[in-house]
């Protein structure tokens, strides 16, 4: 489904600020996995996410998705096959327009298009059924501009939005991060019952070890743009939130070591 | 009278300006100064080809290809070559105001008895026929000429509106309200820019090209201005509609048009020098824009007032 192979990318390469994001990462992912993505801040989890949607083309490495290799393709090209729910609840959505528009916008995601009317009686009477089936009470409020909705009914919109037309691969980015805890329960639950029936390819960041210990069906680490730990089948179903914490607290102590290391070799040499 | 209708001729006639520069300003939030030379442009092309005795719509229609030009010019060095928006607009303005010139041959031409699109609607009746309400003898020519522009503002609009509500129209109203979502979405952003800076010009164009041939005259100065003038419109109209639909933000920037022109019909009536006009405009677009930030920081500081 997915195969990332030695993946890099340094931003403000060959300044000061130089940023190593991605220092090599290879990932191969199978049809229908549920793949968590754990790490510090600034590990590059975004960026990984960011490099398969195509936000910027990498600097080395390939990347094949549905045996095709997009590794050049500009990020509206590999939207084809990629649905996306941001970190930000205002990234996902277009607030002026109403719900049923940008529902409409979503179920061409990808395709090409043209002078058909957005909303025909047909679509709109789908999209009514789709709002409804998430339990919202969102469906009678099809004609409001998204804009006036709430951060949490916004990303489960933003959700239904990115499973409208099938995608091959689905990108969560911390996507309940930004929300009060029972609108990000809720929108677990919607994740949840999506990636299920659809059976989608996911990938998911998050830096909530309940949600990381209990979904999804591998879990990757990543420090300092590489990844670092991979559990897969029963090593994954066996992790608890306080292993996690551990393997946390391991970098934590190697960061430390290595940081020590570094200020005796300061001493010695300089 | 006689004003008023002219009045209203001439902010119909605008309206098309004011409507693109509701799909350049508002609807792809680009602040796009290409408009000042593609509404001398449009006249240009469209005063030229009736001096040449061309076919009026026909030279109307190639004024609104000519601006559609413009705008993808614009476009292109912003999304292609990666130039600052405001920058690429002043670039294709001063470019077009040498352009003008060349197309027109001098700075001023005037039409005499070239047929127009004007002209062909006074022509349906004599100039003597008067139609009398009240104490005014209006001349049915000149409402014939309302009628006119009004039937061709209404089917612009129309299709216009119609526009936004298909596929590709809606893409691009998602455009200037969330890029990224968009792109996200399979939309190439640059092209959907490109294509509404090419929309929104082609509607200045067909502007000047009708004003032209209502005033009986292009200049090559006639842009001065018209961005702000355009945005007055825009402006006028979001308060008289109040509300964010795009139906009735079309109806709105019309109706902002059509009053604002009689505004300042009226100003210049009770002794506004003529000179001071587009300082007005300005001032009035400034405070438009201020006030209601201004208006938002009063409450809140009464508010808090109040509540210590
Ligand atoms: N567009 C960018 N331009 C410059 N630097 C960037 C950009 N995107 C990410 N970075 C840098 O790359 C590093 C990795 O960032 P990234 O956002 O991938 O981290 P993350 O693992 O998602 O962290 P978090 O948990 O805080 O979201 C950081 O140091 C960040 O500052
Ligand atoms: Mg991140």
């Amino acid at each position: 489904m997915l195969d990332i192979e030695n993946i890099k990318k340094t931003f403000h390469a060959g300044t000061p600020n130089e940023v190593r994001a991605l220092q090599g990462v290879d990932l191969k992912i199978d049809d229908g996995s549920f793949v968590i993505v754990i790490g510090t801040n600034g590990s590059g989890k975004s960026t990984l996410l960011n490099a398969v949607a195509g936000s910027f083309i990498v600097d080395s490495g390939r990347i094949r998705l549905k045996g095709e290799d997009v590794t050049n393709w500009p990020e509206h090209r590999r939207a084809k096959y990629i649905g996306r729910v941001f970190q930000n609840p205002f990234t996902g959505t277009a607030p002026s327009l109403t719900i049923a528009e940008n529902l409409a916008l979503a179920a061409h995601r990808g395709r090409a298009r043209g002078l058909g009317w957005a909303l025909s009686p047909s679509t709109k009477t789908e999209m009514y059924e789709r709002v409804r089936s998430m339990g919202l009470g969102l469906e009678d409020r099809l004609g409001n501009a998204i804009g006036s909705l709430s951060g949490g009914q916004r990303q489960s919109l933003t959700l239904l939005m990115a499973g409208l037309i099938k995608p091959d691969l689905l990108l969560l980015d911390e996507h309940t991060a930004a929300l009060d805890p029972k609108s990000a329960d809720q929108v677990i639950r919607l994740t949840e019952e999506v990636i299920r029936r659809d059976k989608l390819t996911t990938m998911m960041v998050t830096h909530s070890m309940q949600q990381a210990a209990n979904l999804g069906d591998r879990l990757i680490m990543m420090v300092r743009g590489r990844i670092i730990h991979d559990f897969q089948g029963a090593e994954k179903r066996r992790l608890s939130p306080e292993d996690l914490l551990d393997r946390f607290e391991q970098v934590r102590r190697s960061d430390l070591l290595d940081e020590t290391a570094a200020s005796m070799l300061e001493r010695q040499y300089v | 009278m006689m004003q008023l209708i002219g009045s209203v001729s001439v902010g119909l006639i605008l309206s098309l300006l004011a409507l693109g520069v509701l799909i350049s300003f508002r609807i792809l939030a680009f602040r796009d100064l290409t408009v000042e030379g593609s509404i001398a442009l449009g006249g240009a092309v469209a005063g030229t080809l009736l001096v040449s005795g061309w076919n009026p719509w026909l030279a109307t229609f190639l004024a609104f290809l000519a601006g559609a030009c413009a705008g993808t010019v614009t476009g292109i060095l912003t999304t292609r070559l990666q130039i600052n928006g405001l920058l690429a607009g002043i670039l294709v303005m001063t470019a077009l105001y040498s352009v003008n010139l060349r197309v027109m041959n001098r700075s001023n031409l005037p039409l005499f008895k070239e047929q127009t699109v004007v002209s062909m609607a006074q022509k349906a009746v004599s100039p003597d026929l008067k139609w009398t309400i009240g104490r005014w003898d209006i001349p049915v020519q000149e409402v014939l000429v309302v009628i006119l522009v009004l039937a061709i503002i209404g089917l612009v609009s129309g299709i216009m509106y119609a526009f936004f509500k298909t596929n590709l129209g809606l893409a691009m109203r998602a455009t200037g309200d969330n890029e990224q979502m968009i792109r996200a979405l399979g939309v190439e952003v640059g092209w959907m820019l490109t294509f509404g800076l090419a929309l929104s010009n082609g509607l200045v164009a067909l502007s000047g090209a009708l004003l032209v041939q209502y005033q009986g005259y292009a200049d090559v100065q006639m842009g001065l201005g018209m961005v702000v003038w355009g945005l007055a419109s825009v402006i006028i109209g979001e308060s008289l509609v109040n509300s964010r639909q795009i139906g009735m933000l079309v109806v709105g920037t019309i109706m902002g048009s059509i009053l604002f022109r009689l505004l300042v019909a009226i100003a210049l009536r009770w002794g506004l020098n003529p000179n001071d006009l587009k300082l007005v405009t300005a001032v009035f677009v400034l405070i438009a824009l201020v006030a209601p930030n201004a208006i938002d920081v009063a409450r809140r500081k009464l508010s808090s007032l109040g509540k210590a």
